[in-house]
């Protein structure tokens, strides 16, 4: 089901948290909100799903306005942070709760429970407490408790911060197959670009309570629309190299100059931030650019290394494993200029 | 819950048992004079007894004259106290809830009121109680008195439920209503089962609180349809006329039992309400 919230806005008290969003989640698609901390992520899924009375705007399900409804008539199904599974309860009572409350009948229940259970892989876990349960399967119950009712919309508040690195990335999988299986609309709320990037349609990146851009994760990825969206996807993330635009180069303040095809059109003399991601500055490229290394690290597969230019600035270059160059040596590595994003002073893409 | 006491091999718990033993020694013989006394009869200023006897306990089987019924007066005991736990357990539960989670308008002023309330020593209330209660026709009655037992205890009672209310975690009501449940619901069946071992607590706590309560009965009450064990057992050495101290033990004993009980079966729980902890 198409999610819209229409010039939402919300505020506690005299904070302005949300002012004026508007965001559109299609039917069956699975989106990301991604952003720092304190952004109001987890404020806008709590308006979605009832808890939080927005201040003004509408939210709507489909073509129904749901902004005064209580959460109870919402059919929203939610995965907290914490999971809040209920303590008291085993895992069959836990993930049969929203049918208890609505008076099914206890075979049916009973027979809800097993399958949903099946789904997520925890048909072997069901006369557990949740303290009995690991995190990975705790979240596996969060889940199956908030699929049961089978609701129009499924949110999850960072379902995954609370998970090993590679617990992490199964139930990265798993919750996408489910959601893919079940044709559910999602919302994804996240700090991690990883897994906004690897379990989502679309990425919105938040910032200060607004959405900064929305886009798929190679469109967001390849064409950020400021620095701050540019800064925020990749890993290793991307350099910024400060500097001015004269007569078609990037001339930084210490005068050396890099000459720039993409600069061409923008007045002499105007401040400038290029950004060059760490696949883009290496062994292949079309200007060369000198510096010392000062920092390398080894990922396995791939080092990682801090270039400093003479102005002082970092370039940061990420190259298959090699062991000809080591810190403190002085290189001559190439930039690809094509792939290289020019933002201006305050942060806009040229 | 229960830990247990594990010797540890460089520690020997037997001087310490020694001493204690000694220090509380004279506790203990008071209690087994207290009860010996009660069954049998010894001469004058001699400690050893000399004869067995149950006479003492005779006010179980005959109604002293001008004495009600000890059944009666046990019966009333049980009623106001059961009462005014069923009483505290009900509003307090639910207040303490109000006062912690919902939004409702004076929550402040409330609070404040039953902190002070709270310390307020109720023995001054008294004569202004004991007007109301004769100007509503309730003096005298049962009803009337457990309603002033319950109402004074009832700040403690909110306040620490209140307190443990603040523990249980936002998430848990938030993912009840989501799932669907009335804000009832989610307090009845979500919330309240987090401080059961609180809820057990409180209900002990004014149980024995109740049982024990004196001065309340004695003003508001003292009538003999509607008199309660402390009171009765106040009225024996009161009596002038005909006065029995190993009547008195007696009665004081046999006062005592359904507390010893209930000491020995929720010890455990009891002392929840004095460490604060909700691990059940
Ligand atoms: N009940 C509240 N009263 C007042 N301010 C609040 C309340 N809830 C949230 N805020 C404020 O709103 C802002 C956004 O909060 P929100 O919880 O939505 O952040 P978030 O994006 O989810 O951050 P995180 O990634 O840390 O979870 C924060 O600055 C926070 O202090
Ligand atoms: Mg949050």
């Amino acid at each position: 089901m198409r999610i819209l919230l229409d010039k939402f806005s919300k505020s506690f008290g005299t904070t302005k948290v949300i002012e004026g969003m508007d965001l559109e989640v299609g039917s069956g698609e699975m989106l990301a909100l991604l952003g720092p901390s304190g952004c109001g992520k987890s404020t806008t899924l709590f308006a979605i799903c009832g808890i939080h009375r927005p201040t003004s705007g509408r939210i709507l399900f489909g073509d129904k306005d749901v902004t005064g409804l209580p959460s109870q008539e919402r059919n929203v199904g939610v995965v907290f942070q914490s999971y809040a599974l209920y303590p008291h309860m085993t895992v069959a009572e836990n993930i049969g709760f929203p049918l208890t409350v609505r008076r099914l009948a206890a075979a049916d229940i009973r027979k809800e429970v097993a399958e949903i259970a099946a789904l997520v892989h925890i048909d072997n876990l069901l006369d557990r407490r949740p303290s009995q349960l690991s995190g990975g399967q705790q979240q596996r119950v969060a889940l199956a408790r908030a699929l049961i009712r089978r609701p129009d919309v499924l949110l999850l508040d960072e379902p995954l911060a609370n998970l090993d690195a590679k617990l992490r990335l199964e139930m990265r999988s798993e919750i996408r197959r489910l959601q893919k299986e079940t044709g559910i609309t999602a919302i994804l709320v996240t700090h991690d670009q990883v897994e906004a990037m690897s379990m989502c349609d679309r990425i919105a990146i938040m910032k200060a309570g607004e959405i900064v851009q929305i886009a798929t994760p190679s469109g967001m990825y390849n064409d950020p629309r400021s620095a701050f969206v540019a800064g925020f996807l990749g890993n290793p993330p991307i350099s910024f190299l400060k500097g001015r635009a004269e007569q078609g180069a990037f001339v930084f303040a210490n005068g050396i100059r890099l000459s720039l095809a993409i600069l061409g059109g923008i007045p002499d003399g105007t401040v400038l931030t290029l950004g060059v991601r760490p696949e883009h500055f290496g062994t292949s490229g079309d200007i060369a650019v000198d510096g010392k290394i000062a920092f390398a690290e080894t990922q396995g597969r791939e080092n990682l290394y801090d270039v400093i230019l003479p102005d002082g600035s970092v370039l940061r270059s990420i190259q298959s494993v090699r062991n000809d160059v080591a810190v403190g040596d002085a290189v001559r590595w190439s930039l690809d200029s094509k792939a290289a994003l020019v933002f201006a002073e305050d942060g806009r893409r040229l | 819950m229960i830990e247990k006491t594990r010797v540890s091999a460089n520690f020997s718990s037997v001087p310490v048992v020694l001493l204690l033993g000694l220090l509380s020694l004279p506790l203990v013989l008071i209690y087994a004079y207290l009860f010996i006394d009660t069954i049998s009869n010894s001469d004058a200023g001699s400690l050893v007894p000399s004869e067995f006897t149950l006479q003492h306990w005779s006010f179980l089987w005959e109604t002293k004259p001008g004495k009600p019924n000890i059944w009666l007066v046990t019966l009333n005991t049980f009623v106001f106290t059961s009462v005014i736990t069923a009483v505290i357990l009900l509003v307090s539960s639910m207040a303490g809830y109000v006062l912690s989670r919902l939004n409702v308008p004076a929550r402040g002023f409330f609070l404040a009121g039953v902190m002070v309330l709270h310390a307020f020593p109720s023995v001054t209330l008294i004569i202004a109680i004991f007007i109301v209660l004769q100007y509503l026709g309730l003096y005298n009655s049962l009803l009337g008195v457990i309603l002033v037992k319950a109402a004074i205890d009832l700040p403690l009672g909110i306040w620490l439920m209140k307190g443990f209310y603040d523990t249980v975690p936002w998430e848990i009501e938030m993912a009840g209503i989501v799932d669907g449940a009335s804000r009832f619901t989610v307090w009845r069946r979500l919330v309240l089962p987090q401080i059961r071992p609180a809820v057990m607590a409180l209900g002990l706590f004014s149980f024995l609180s109740g049982w024990s309560e004196f001065i309340l009965p004695q003003v508001l009450a003292p009538g003999a349809q509607v008199q309660v064990l402390s009171v009765y057992l106040a009225s024996l050495i009161a009596d002038d006329n005909n006065f029995d101290f190993a009547t008195f033990k007696a009665v004081g004993v046999f006062y005592v039992i359904p507390v010893l009980i209930l000491y020995v079966f929720f010890q455990k729980h009891l002392m929840n309400i004095y460490g604060g902890g909700t691990k059940g």
